[in-house]
């Protein structure tokens, strides 16, 4: 109390009054430090994932565009180095390989890449993580993808068995990389990243084209270019050019795989940081707002008094004021120290997902900026309409206690009310009933906070539901293969006559360049037979997606993509065998859970082609008891470029949606939880700060503690019950768009309705209200009568 | 005490206060016309309800009259806005109410340096509290105080910023006889001391002993006017 000396008497009062309810300024506080809490952290994680890919991609000198090709020699190079708006060119040797491990079962696919005999790599450069770079002079020497390595056990020093080329290898482990054109990757026929099941071996150019037979040539064109460059038009020489060597279609790095799927969950990330805060902030703003509000209400006798004096309004506006932004920015200012400290926990866990070398977790300051300004004006605004209605009373009236509030409102409710309740009973329901607004602000204010953790739950189940209907519903078979080139279906006879096999299902998947005028997408069209049984196209309602004899049926997201509708006419670039360019109709859209689709009928697919009766994988049911001899079976197959197995892709995929943007979900609705907390807590105690005298008199005329304590409590209970539906209500919207935020172009979270959300968000509220209840009835248990009584607060 | 009689602090013609509408209309003063002369010591008698705390909001510039005159020697209060009324009340005049109202949050000292802080010319907070004689529990908080020592605090604040007129809604009201005779010694002194105006509501008619002028009070109206030449000392009113 000494420090307190120098300051203005009503800057100590401001001080005693926030020391006397630290425990609500504390709450008030921590829902605002939360809002802001989510802002921080996500705008970070977003900002430092997309500088984070930028500095490793320029680092790395990763190429703007990528041209496969069958063959064309080194000296076409020079041609492509001249064309306008080429910076750097890169001719590579690329190849599928397959890698033995022993105690696999399964053969596990790669990817083979070629280095530069001598130095670093124009483009696309690797992260040598450990070891060196392979010497030309000796065939055998690798470097090998670092997580892969990891996930085996594999080091430098070590041998690695592998085909390519149809022969097997005995290679030479001399180095461990990352690289940033591989952030993401995954096997062939899969979309789900497993480190366990896909290598790539770096070989130097001259081992490597030996092994593919490509001296003095190479199969991937790599170009950078410059930034003032038009894209299309590099394209489109780019194609010329490779024409006459089986160029398969230069694409851009936009269209790049790895790049493409971290470019979906940062933009994943990017629309839930846009979307989630800005409710959660909202919610702690609205609850600030109920809050201040009704805390400046119960000082109306003491402004009153200031005014008496002398004080004038823009005085008394700035104390109060004051006491607002202590409480707003302190709050704010936690929400930013917990925003950093969780998100840089976070930021860790995104880099090992990603494979980023490194990943700083930075804030953009207008975030904090934003924050704490949010927090100020949310808190101000509620401040200041109260204080306006309080100072329009004149000194006198403000003064006055606030009259005994008018009962005779509810006088025609009076003799009903004496029937059925007794006099604790009917005060409860007069004073609800007197002033409906208080009421409906308490309800709104926990159906609010209800609804973030309704929709939050609700999010995580729709995940775990999409995981489910993917893996049980959608795709019902136990294991699937995929060809190195389309083969004609006699090979599904050959896999049908291995013992153990069940059922055998045909597919094809091509991949095309969709084009639709303007808008394209590089993806693939999966051809599937009639009735299928093990992996079927199922829509969000889990129906059968109809599939006509001819034409296309695409996903929502796809088709919004394309911005093309049933009946219209899509452009197919085939990007495989004779690279035909097709006009089929689209013939339906439907709402997909996973990846944004394209189907067809396998034969009508085949007959635009011109390849009848080809396949590019099977979906096979097995029998487990065989599942060993039925692996080795399979994988002595020639052809094979991959084996999946249902199981492991399925864990591959929780693994993906519980630690990339799905993790934050659990934060989230850790948060929406304690946020809920906040407010039914602070409902309860400003409902005790206004009432601490009334409920004294009740004592002192003769009403026990319980009696006392249900006046208050039952008013809470009521209000408590009332948001329950209302928050439901909040929540089934809040969903829409929070389920929107977190989709991404390879998995859709659809706005399911879960009950079980429901029902455990509302436990949550009432645990909350039960738990608040307890607390503030300590308290009334502990008024201290005759001090309640002697001062006027 | 016989000042110059001459100056007169506060005139009302015809002053009438209306609240609500409709049926609830409540005459709150039906037309009052009063003269108080400044460094008088008044008091202001009526029956519970007949308007003396409405007379004395609107001549301490808390509240604003529905019709009619109210001026302040040459100043006329029923023309002020709000922002003149505030610095009217800053400058010129002190409350003392029933419940004392302090701030609960603030000690008697801190309580009185909220007025001291605005004022032109104020008496230090410690020189107020020992007019009021409580130099001793200059930092004890209102809880730790019994009601007369409460509303000794509050005249203490009341005079400190030396007003020209000291108004006391019923200060004695909450207080048992002995409290209430010390609080009444204690305007007394002010009134004597400081020379300042003191008006006093009550309906404790035994303390129109001590008044230089009792102003009957009924039904929003005045009755009767009584002056006082022999004043009764504080200290020997019968409670
Ligand atoms: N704010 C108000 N609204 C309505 N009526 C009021 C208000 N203040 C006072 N009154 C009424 O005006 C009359 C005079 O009140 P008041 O001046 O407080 O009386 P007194 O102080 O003499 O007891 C009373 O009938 C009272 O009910
Ligand atoms: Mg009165």
């Amino acid at each position: 109390m000494r420090m307190l000396t120098g300051l203005s008497p009503l800057d100590r009062k401001l001080l005693r009054d926030l020391w006397r309810m630290k425990g609500q300024a504390l709450a008030i506080a921590l829902v605002i430090a939360l809002g802001v809490l989510m802002l921080v952290m996500m705008n970070g994680l977003v900002r430092s994932l997309e500088d984070t890919r930028t500095a490793y991609y320029e680092r790395h000198r990763l190429a703007q565009v990528f041209a496969p090709l069958q063959r064309a020699p080194q000296s076409l190079l020079a041609r492509v180095a001249v064309l306008e708006g080429v910076t750097a060119v890169a001719g590579r040797v690329t190849g599928s390989a397959l890698i033995n491990i022993h105690g696999q079962p399964l053969p596990l696919s790669a990817q083979a890449v070629s280095l530069p005999d001598r130095g670093e790599a124009r483009l696309n450069d690797i992260y040598l993580t450990s070891g060196r770079r392979p010497d030309p002079s000796h065939e055998d020497e690798i470097i090998l993808l670092q997580d892969f390595a990891k996930a085996h056990g594999l080091k430098s020093g070590d041998p690695l068995s592998a085909t390519m080329h149809g022969a097997r290898r005995t290679f030479r482990i001399v180095g461990l990389a990352q690289a940033p054109e591989f952030l993401y990757s995954a096997a062939p026929g899969e979309f789900v990243p497993d480190d366990a099941r896909f290598a790539v071996i770096w070989m130097s150019q001259s081992a490597l084209a030996a092994v593919y037979d490509m001296n003095g040539a190479f199969n991937q064109l790599l170009l950078g270019t410059s930034a003032d460059s038009s894209l299309p038009a590099i394209l489109d020489r780019v194609d010329t050019l490779l024409e006459p060597y089986g160029g398969l279609g230069a694409y851009g790095l936009a269209d790049h795989v790895s790049n493409r799927f971290i470019e979906e969950e940062i933009s994943g990330l990017r629309v839930s940081s846009r979307t989630v805060p800005p409710v959660f902030l909202a919610v702690a703003a609205f609850l600030l707002n109920i809050v201040i509000s009704r805390m400046i209400q119960s000082e109306r006798e003491q402004i009153g008094l200031l005014k008496a004096f002398g004080y004038r309004d823009i005085e008394i506006t700035l104390h109060y004021l004051k006491f607002i932004l202590v409480i707003a920015v302190g709050g704010a200012l936690i929400g930013c120290l917990l925003g950093v400290i969780s998100g840089r926990s976070l930021a860790q866990v995104y880099q090992s997902y990603y494979k980023f070398p490194f990943l700083l977790f930075q804030v953009d300051p207008m975030t904090f900026l934003i924050g704490v300004l949010v927090s100020i004006l949310a808190a101000a605004a509620g401040g200041m309409v109260v204080l306006q209605s309080v100072f329009r009373l004149t000194p006198a009236v403000a003064m006055q206690p606030p009259a005994p509030a008018d009962y005779s409102r509810s006088a025609a409710l009076a003799s009903f009310l004496k029937r059925f309740l007794d006099q604790p009973g009917r005060m409860v329901a007069r004073r609800l009933l007197r002033q409906p607004g208080r009421a409906a602000g308490g309800v709104i204010g926990i159906a609010a906070g209800m609804s973030l953790a309704v929709a939050m739950l609700n999010v995580m189940s729709a995940f775990d539901r999409t995981l489910e209907l993917s893996f049980s519903l959608i795709d019902r078979s136990d294991l699937s293969v995929s060809f190195v080139e389309p083969l004609s279906d006699k090979v599904l006879y050959e896999l049908q006559s291995i013992d153990g096999v069940i059922e055998v299902e045909p597919v094809r998947t091509v991949a095309v360049l969709f084009s639709n005028g303007q808008h394209s997408y590089r993806g693939a069209i999966t051809g599937l037979p009639p009735a299928v049984r093990l992996n079927r196209a199922l829509d969000v309602r889990q129906q059968t997606i109809p599939m006509r004899a001819e034409g296309v049926v695409l996903g929502a997201a796809l088709a919004d993509i394309l911005q093309v509708k049933p009946g219209d006419m899509l452009s197919l670039d085939v990007r495989e065998g004779r690279q035909p360019q097709l006009q089929v109709p689209v013939t339906g859209v439907a709402d997909t859970l996973i990846g944004s689709p394209a189907y067809m009928a396998l034969d009508s697919l085949n007959r635009v082609l011109r390849e009848p009766n080809r396949v590019s994988g099977a979906y096979l049911r097995i029998d487990s008891a065989k599942q060993d001899t039925i692996y080795r079976q399979i994988k002595a197959l020639p052809a094979i470029a991959g084996v999946s197995l249902k199981q492991e892709a399925r864990e591959a995929f929780q693994t993906l949606i519980d630690t990339s943007a799905g993790a934050v979900r659990y934060l989230m609705a850790a948060i929406a939880g304690v946020i809920t907390f906040g407010i039914v807590y602070n409902s309860a105690r400003i409902a005790f700060a206004e009432r601490a005298r009334d409920l004294a008199s009740l004592r002192v005329i003769g009403f026990t503690r319980g009696e006392t304590a249900f006046v208050l409590l039952a008013e809470l209970g009521i209000i408590t019950l009332l948001a329950l539906p209302l928050g439901g209500l909040f929540g089934y919207f809040l969903v829409f768009a929070i389920s929107e935020g977190f989709s991404t172009d390879l998995y859709r979270v659809s706005a399911v309705f879960v009950p079980q959300s429901y029902g455990i968000a509302a436990l949550a509220v009432i645990i909350a209200a039960l738990l608040s209840g307890w607390l503030v009835k300590r308290d009334i248990d502990r008024i201290d009568l005759v001090s309640a009584l002697k001062v006027r607060e | 005490m016989e000042t110059d009689k001459t100056e007169i602090a506060f005139t009302t013609a015809g002053l009438t206060k209306v609240y609500g509408e409709g049926s609830a209309t409540v005459h709150a003063l039906r037309g009052v016309d009063l003269q108080i002369p400044q460094g008088e010591l008044v008091v202001l008698l009526g029956a519970s309800g007949s308007g003396k705390s409405t007379l004395l909001n609107i001549l301490g510039g808390l509240d604003q009259p529905s019709s009619g005159q109210v001026s302040f020697f040459e100043q006329n209060l029923s023309r002020m806005d709000d922002a003149d009324l505030t610095l009217y009340r800053r400058d010129h005049i002190g409350f003392v109410f029933q419940f004392y109202n302090l701030m609960p949050s603030l000690t008697a000292r801190e309580n009185v340096e909220l007025v001291t802080e605005i004022a032109e010319n104020p008496l230090s907070p410690e020189e107020a509290l020992a007019l009021v004689g409580l130099s001793e529990r200059m930092d004890h908080f209102p809880a730790q105080l019994s009601g007369g020592e409460q509303q000794r605090v509050a005249i203490a604040r009341a005079v400190a910023k030396q007003p020209r007129v000291l108004f006391c809604d019923e200060p004695t009201g909450a207080l048992d006889s002995t409290s209430g005779r010390q609080v009444m010694e204690v305007l007394q002194q002010v009134n004597r001391e400081l020379a300042t105006t003191v008006v006093i509501i009550t309906h404790a008619a035994t303390i129109a002993g001590m008044a230089d002028r009792v102003i009957h009070f009924a039904d929003g109206q005045i009755r009767k006017i009584d002056l006082n030449d022999q004043k009764t000392l504080a200290q020997n009113l019968v409670w």
